[in-house]
């Protein structure tokens, strides 16, 4: 039951925040796709950086057990299931969350979205077993499967960088991004 | 849009939020729950899909007759029968956030873009049916991708680079090589 609640709580706040930092709206997508507008690039960069930076300092001082971390695996999949990701971000301007906050926010095209990606995850639920068999290289592991780059504390997940404290090479990489976000100018591209 | 908040704020509360979401349960993830919803519907009409053992000592295990729903000792059976579960009230109550969030301060969606958005309409023109199929292909894309790839947005790209997996940034490789290009050719103004 304090699951439920948790759901709800942290769901609801998602949702709301999505809304609200522009990511439900596709024409703020495509503008951040095609270089018009990077006010999401922005955003998506700080919240990396900021986040990362907060849960390796509360890891490293005992607040976050390293046992919340979960590492998803790497293998050639993930760069190829990106690009079809990639085909549908593009024209679509929707992600699999936000389509379902903006939804909530009154963009009704939403429904089309959600009906193509129920339909979509099925037909990889019933290609997979195929695909295993006849595109086997797809499954092949990327340095390791589970890894990071920075140690978690997390023995699960093997880490890239292992000669150094993991608060070093995860704050190097935070401050990047959130430097990334600040040095970003507004567009790249005029219309 | 100035209800919308500025991006260094944006960027704060987006990043707390996904480190709340780490803190109390576990990563945010969304992809996964599309899975569940077909499994749900679809295990209706073949019940061995998502089947639950339980055996002598009351010890429950689930299997699936479906080689992906199966995988992880039929961890997606086992969500799917349990489907009141963490994640998939998590997206449900998403819906409710986004419904909030555009009444209590906004920004509202424009009447003249409830179907479909501004900037479809000034490169691909108002036909609703074109926007439909348009979004139903998005949707088919991005969910069958994600799949393959094991997480969407929120999973690889916002929680895994926050932890710095080696999947969120290969993730974001494949999408944005793809996407950026394609909406530069598809949106021109």
């Amino acid at each position: 039951m304090e699951k439920i609640i948790l759901a709800i709580l942290v769901g609801g706040s998602f949702g709301f925040i999505l809304h609200k930092v522009g990511a439900t709206n596709p024409n703020k997508i495509v503008g951040f796709l095609r270089l018009t507008d990077l006010h999401l690039a922005k955003v998506i960069l700080f919240a990396i950086g900021f986040s990362s930076l907060l849960l390796f300092i509360l890891m490293a001082v005992g607040v976050i057990s390293p046992m919340h971390i979960s590492v998803k695996a790497s293998y050639a999949g993930v760069i190829v299931g990106g690009a079809i990701f990639g085909i549908g971000f593009g024209l679509g301007g929707y992600c699999p969350g936000t389509t379902l906050a903006a939804l909530g926010s009154g963009r009704k095209d939403s429904i089309f979205m959600i009906l193509g990606g129920l339909v979509g995850a099925w037909a990889y639920v019933l290609a997979y077993g195929w695909l295993t068999e006849s595109m086997p290289w797809l499954f092949d592991k990327i340095a390791g499967g589970n890894v990071s780059l920075a140690v978690t504390g997390n023995e699960s997940y093997p880490a890239l960088i292992d000669g150094m404290p993991g608060i070093v090479v995860a704050g190097v990489i935070a401050l990047l991004f959130m430097g990334g976000a600040f040095l970003l100018p507004n567009k790249f591209r005029s219309n | 849009m100035s209800s919308s908040w500025g991006w260094l704020k944006s960027g704060t509360i987006l990043g707390l939020s996904f480190l709340l979401a780490v803190a109390l349960v576990k990563p945010i993830g969304v992809s996964t729950q599309y899975v569940i919803a077909d499994c749900f519907i679809f295990c209706k009409l073949k019940p061995d899909l998502a089947q639950e053992h339980v055996d002598a000592d009351g010890n429950k295990s689930y299997s699936s007759s479906n080689a992906y729903l199966n995988k992880n000792n039929g961890k997606y059976a086992k969500s799917t029968l349990n489907i009141a579960n963490y994640g998939f009230i998590f997206v449900l109550a998403m819906f409710a956030g986004g419904f909030l969030a555009s009444k209590l301060g906004g920004p509202k969606v424009g009447k003249e873009e409830t179907w479909i958005p501004q900037v479809w309409k000034d490169n691909l023109g108002s036909s609703w049916i074109k926007r439909m199929i348009g979004a139903f292909a998005s949707g088919f894309f991005i969910l069958f991708g994600a799949r393959m790839a094991g997480g969407c947005t929120s999973g690889h790209m916002m929680s895994g680079m926050m932890q710095t997996s080696l999947s969120g940034y290969i993730f974001a490789a494949g999408v944005f090589a793809i996407a950026v290009p394609l909406a530069i050719i598809l949106f021109k103004k």
